[in-house]
């Protein structure tokens, strides 16, 4: 018959632990040698990167003409619906008479007074009086869009674009009250029946989610420029703020820029010379 | 005569609880669409994943791309057999829409099959059906 000391017991089973905790590494060691192929997610290889994205407009060069123009570079890009469009009875019998109030804009005109409400000046040199600014989402430092956003469907990338996963938008709207720049706008309607003509390389939009600017992420990521700076003259240029030597930071050392409402602490990236 | 109510109730119950089968039995099921590989997708002969994986995981494999495109944008998929993706729904050649050209036979009949309904389409556009 066999009898267990307390002694026998506490070796076998201090050894059963130390197996117990080997075990893991064992595994993980086997599992890395013998490598069954496993799949990789990676960047193009022409994929423009930076550490923060930024924008410098320079106001000098803008005009009616050259805005109109990136404006409808952006908008048709990215499939954004023009309300006055006419709709095509045949496809969409059902639309609904449109309510200009639910616009919907990436990039726009704003004038001085309405894009830089705290440089409100009783003398303001002329030249701003009638010149039509061209705004867009500031992608934030500090943005309090994705402080408001309870999804995380407006998030920071790392890269500093502040972007929107439309799949996780359930369009409770705070995004909107939150941003202090009007950036972002509602679909209160499918879109479809009032773009013109529909990009295929990008996604439209459905009812009942928000959408801006995402400084054409998915150009950036092939290697090219954003459709506004490719259509502005040289007046818009986009570059890593992070980086000294980049052409932004060049700019901003020679010359004054100002920044939209930059008492708020948003720490917007869109810079405008004046 | 209580014997005789008794056994015919319990006939007509069992008849009836067994209605699925006895309707089953009566009709004919159609077999499930087998997805078609059509243009590209008949040539190339790979895919993202092995067929049955595909056939069971692509829910979770666009899940993870979007999430990887959307998120950290990264957009290459390098697959485990040794072919590079681009991961998305229907831009470009080397998309989904890129090789399995039509959609309503390679995405739809399944769908519609399992009636599952998945809203891809609302936003996402089938460039074949771009005028």
């Amino acid at each position: 018959m066999m009898e267990k000391s307390r002694r026998s017991f506490l070796r076998v089973a201090g050894i059963a632990a130390i197996g117990l905790g080997v075990s893991p590494a064992m595994n993980f060691a086997s599992s890395d040698s013998n490598g069954a192929a496993v799949a990789v997610k990676g960047k193009n290889e022409q994929a423009l990167i930076a550490k923060r994205w930024g924008m410098v407009i320079d106001t000098s060069k803008l005009n009616k003409e050259i805005n109109e123009k990136m404006i409808e570079a952006c908008h048709k890009a990215h499939n954004v619906p023009d309300f006055n469009h006419e709709v095509d009875k045949g496809k969409y019998p059902k639309t609904r008479p449109v309510n200009h109030k639910q616009e919907i804009k990436w990039i726009w005109e704003e004038h001085f007074p309405y894009a830089f409400p705290d440089k409100e000046d009783e003398f303001l040199a002329e030249k701003f009086h009638d010149l039509p600014f061209l705004v867009t989402c500031n992608h934030c430092k500090n943005a309090p869009c994705v402080q408001a956003c309870p999804t995380k469907a407006t998030f920071k990338r790392e890269d500093g674009i502040v972007i929107m996963d439309f799949h996780r938008c359930i369009g409770c709207r705070f995004c909107m009250a939150a941003c202090p720049y009007g950036s972002r706008s509602f679909n209160f309607r499918d879109p479809r029946p009032f773009i013109a003509e529909t990009n295929p390389d990008f996604p439209t939009r459905s009812k009942g989610v928000v959408e801006k600017c995402n400084l054409c992420a998915e150009r950036l990521s092939k290697g090219e420029l954003p459709h506004c700076v490719e259509a502005s003259e040289g007046a818009i240029v986009v570059g890593d703020l992070e980086n000294p030597e980049s052409e932004v930071r060049v700019i901003l050392k020679e010359q004054y820029a100002i920044r939209r409402n930059e008492a708020l602490g948003t720490e917007p990236s869109v810079y405008y010379i004046m | 005569m209580n014997k005789n109510m008794i056994i015919t109730g319990l006939i007509i119950f069992v008849l009836a609880v067994l209605s699925p089968f006895w309707f089953n039995i009566i009709t004919t099921i159609e077999a499930a669409p087998k997805p078609e590989l059509l243009g590209n997708a008949k040539e190339e002969k790979k895919c993202v994943l092995e067929k049955y994986d595909m056939r069971a995981n692509h829910p979770s494999l666009l899940d993870e791309w979007r999430d990887s495109v959307v998120r950290d944008s990264d957009r290459q998929y390098k697959a485990a057999n040794g072919h590079t993706f681009e991961m998305s729904l229907s831009t470009g050649k080397n998309s989904c829409l890129g090789c399995h050209e039509d959609k309503a036979k390679f995405c739809d009949s399944c769908h519609t099959y399992a009636s599952v309904d998945p809203y891809c389409w609302e936003c996402h556009t089938n460039p074949k059906e771009i005028k």
